[in-house]
């Protein structure tokens, strides 16, 4: 019995790895070509057919490249900050139920690491966790534009954790439960359950501050590219900045992941259907990700942080005070 | 003029080298300076004999106000061209800001002084290569004035479809970089496809891209290609499409206009006294333009209007250009409307070379071409200022000289160098990402600033 949980775990464990991690690769594919379609070009098409090999073609050159340190860096800290965001953001994905539990044989398998009771408090924390690598990566990066990149990066996450906070409090409240799959149970009865029907507003603040926290267009200020260089990742070379990419696609499809389910019903009654149901979901969400960027100029960084303590914030804490009176009367 | 003739001002606080670097010995201008005379200069230049006076001025100390010194540039991602711009960082705040130009000096001035006026036309591409053609235009009217040759009405109308064809390229460019230094992607294949389409166009009929060289003095090189009214209706077609797709995903954004709005003001009397010309101007409010001020090129028959902006910020400047784009539209279907038939250079054997054939076959055409080839176009004895409006603003060419097929001395009026001369001092206060799309909206290029 013991042993059981052990290897199964040991075994969900190294499927999420493999998955996400190569899910990060195909999203990188994914978001060049639709960028690409929506700026009427092909994106990637000579490695492979229709460039899917491209990801090979990335993976090959970040693992090979020569891992560059340079002169002035606190050493350790910045070798160790890439793999703080790559770490945070997979050990975040260990309390998502990314499917509805299925039995082999007679044996029952729950798609999900650990149904830890908080399972919502600690993908937050070790999302906000995250933070470290940009931070620490920046600050021992030995370079102004790091630095900058930095404070940026503390600025906004910090911020917007205040933000992501807020706006799923109200949900809390409906649902009584702090675990993804009591979520997921509470919508269980179709669409019209679906939490994002009776909070939408909850449901805009945590996408606005979703974006946020992955760095994503229109608020990719913390590596903003035209203003900053690389920000953090500037000093960064080979697969130490993969892991940055890495850690940021990973987020991106966790993040997806958890509005789908906290907002959109998860995967519903549990069959197949709900569980393909929770693909399209995450998989819109993602894609809306990449239509946001085609779409739409960056802010500047007071901009952002006006939004959010100026606007966000107090549409998020009059949400739950409202919530919380609805449900008292 | 101390940098490149050696002229010294007494009094002057901070006398230092312009285009020029530190270590550069001599005054490359002068006429005692070989031009053969190349000079290797290895050390940076940390810029604090600008910036110390500058922060003292201000009443700023870099320890005590926690200021920190950060490059932007020379190869910064968004420095279109290599600019360098040092700036005193109060978070992200600009305190103070001065700038170091001539990392693409390649003395354009001094070369023309060895070269025969025709030969000196593919140097101009090289000044604002957005819009080779404006520049070729500009300063072969200039050598044309001097001479007083005035081109066949075919010849003027070609100029005037090149000239505007080029002005919305540089525009497209302009544009383009600027709003992708927001973060806007998609507008930079939205415009640029069209300008890769309008290239196609100049290179079938000038066999370059970019570096067209097409104009001589006393016309061109040859009359357009058949066919050209289709080809070029279509890329006018493609640019009006791109911008008015581009216009509707950012004229009304909440955050592209939160971001260009009351960023980097400058008043029009600001401006004029800075010496700003062109859609920079305009974009303050001033409305001057060479093209109604001074009209040339039968400017002053064709029905367009000019395009003026109200509060000179990032805004104005921007959208100045997106409406400028639709004036040259409409300016060069007028002319493919009234184009003339007939010749498009002067008909002046001192001036123009004779056809292949004449020269094959006459000995009177073989003699023309070898005049005009060793010893080029003479030019009357004097001195003659001659001003186009080219994209970026008034591009002058002050010309001297002797009567002889040489230019003695060449001197470039490049609106750039003006407006990169103000850059520092518009951008302290705003932020960094301001000072980028500042930049990116006053359309600096670095081949004609550092010429």
């Amino acid at each position: 019995m013991d042993m059981a949980f052990i290897i199964e775990t040991v075994v969900k464990i190294v499927v999420i790895l493999l998955v996400f991690s190569a899910l990060a690769g195909f999203g990188t594919y994914f978001e060049r070509k639709v960028l690409a379609f929506m700026q009427r070009r092909l994106g990637p098409m000579h490695v492979g057919p229709y460039g899917l090999l491209q990801i090979a073609a990335d993976g090959i050159k970040l693992f090979t490249k020569e891992d560059i340190i340079p002169q002035n860096v606190v050493k350790p800290i910045f070798q160790i900050a890439p793999v703080i965001t790559a770490a945070t953001a997979f050990m975040a994905a260990a309390a998502i139920p990314f499917m509805p539990s299925f039995t082999i044989g007679d044996y029952t398998v729950h798609p999900i690491v650990a149904d830890i009771n908080i399972g919502i408090l600690y993908i937050l924390g070790v999302m906000g966790a995250g933070l470290y690598g940009p931070l620490l990566g920046g600050l021992a990066s030995a370079n102004k534009w790091s630095l900058i990149s930095t404070a940026r990066a503390a600025a906004i996450f910090i911020s917007y954790e205040v933000i992501t906070g807020l706006s799923i409090l109200a949900p809390l409240m409906m649902v009584g439960s702090l675990s993804l799959i009591d979520f997921n149970t509470y919508q269980a009865g179709g669409i019209g359950n679906w939490i994002v029907w009776s909070q939408p507003v909850a449901f805009i603040l945590f996408v606005i501050a979703g974006f946020a926290e992955t760095g994503r267009t229109p608020f990719h200020l913390v590596a903003n590219d035209h203003e900053i260089i690389d920000g953090f990742g500037t000093e960064y070379s080979g697969m130490r900045w993969g892991l940055f990419f890495i850690g940021e696609y990973a987020n991106m499809f966790f993040i997806s992941f958890v509005t789908a389910i906290l907002f959109l019903g998860g995967y519903g009654d549990g069959s197949l259907l709900g569980a393909l149901g929770l693909l399209l979901k995450v998989s819109f969400l993602f894609f809306f990700f990449l239509w946001t960027r085609a779409a739409w100029p960056d802010v500047r960084p007071d901009q952002l942080m006006w939004l959010c303590w100026k606007v966000l914030m107090p549409i998020a804490v009059i949400n739950i005070v409202i919530t919380g009176i609805v449900m008292m009367v | 003029m101390f940098d490149q003739f050696g002229l010294r001002f007494s009094g002057h606080p901070n006398l230092k080298r312009v285009l020029n670097h530190e270590e550069f010995i001599g005054h490359p201008l002068r006429k005692d300076y070989a031009i053969t005379k190349g000079q290797y200069c290895t050390q940076t230049q940390d810029l604090m004999d600008e910036m110390a006076p500058l922060l003292t001025c201000k009443h700023l100390d870099m320890e005590r106000d926690n200021l920190m010194l950060l490059n932007l540039g020379p190869s910064h991602p968004a420095s279109h061209g290599t600019l360098r711009t040092l700036v005193a960082l109060d978070g992200e705040e600009i305190k103070a800001g001065v700038s170091e130009i001539g990392y693409l000096h390649r003395g354009f001035e001094k070369s023309c002084e060895n070269h025969t006026y025709n030969q000196i036309v593919p140097y101009t591409d090289r000044l604002n290569y957005c819009s080779a053609l404006m520049n070729n235009i500009g300063f072969c009217k200039a050598v044309e004035e001097m001479m007083g040759i005035k081109l066949p009405d075919r010849g003027i109308f070609i100029r005037v479809i090149l000239s505007e064809l080029s002005r919305i390229i540089d525009h497209l460019v302009c544009l383009a970089a600027g709003l992708l230094d927001m973060g806007a992607q998609t507008n930079y294949w939205y415009l640029f496809n069209p300008r890769g389409l309008a290239y196609d166009f100049l290179s079938r009929l000038t066999g370059a891209r970019l570096t067209n060289s097409f104009m001589r003095i006393g016309g061109m090189a040859h009359d357009l290609h058949a066919g050209w009214e289709a080809e070029l209706e279509s890329v006018l077609r493609s640019v009006e499409s791109g911008v008015d797709e581009s216009l509707r995903m950012s004229e009304h954004n909440r955050i592209f206009i939160d971001r260009t709005q009351n960023v980097s003001c400058v008043s029009g009397e600001r401006a004029v006294n800075m010496g700003w010309s062109g859609p920079n101007l305009r974009a303050c409010g001033v409305a001057y333009d060479l093209r109604f001020a001074a009209p040339y090129d039968y400017y002053d028959t064709f029905d367009f209007s000019m395009v003026v902006g109200s509060s000179g910020d990032t805004y104005d400047r921007l959208m100045v250009r997106f409406e400028e784009i639709k004036e040259s539209l409409s300016i060069i279907r007028q002319a493919i409307k009234r184009i003339p038939q007939g010749a498009v250079s002067v008909a002046d054997h001192a001036v123009t070379l004779p056809s292949k054939s004449a020269v094959y076959g006459t000995i009177e055409g073989a003699m023309n071409q070898f005049k005009l080839i060793f010893e080029g176009v003479k030019v009357p004895k004097g001195t003659h200022y001659g001003a186009t409006e080219a994209a970026n603003g008034e591009l002058g060419f002050t010309i001297i000289s002797d009567g002889s097929g040489t230019p003695y001395r060449v001197k470039v009026r490049a609106p750039s160098f003006i407006h990169m001369a103000s850059y520092p001092k518009i951008i302290e206060g705003s932020q960094i990402g301001d000072a980028i799309l500042t930049l990116g909206s006053l359309n600096i290029i670095a081949g004609e600033m550092d010429r």
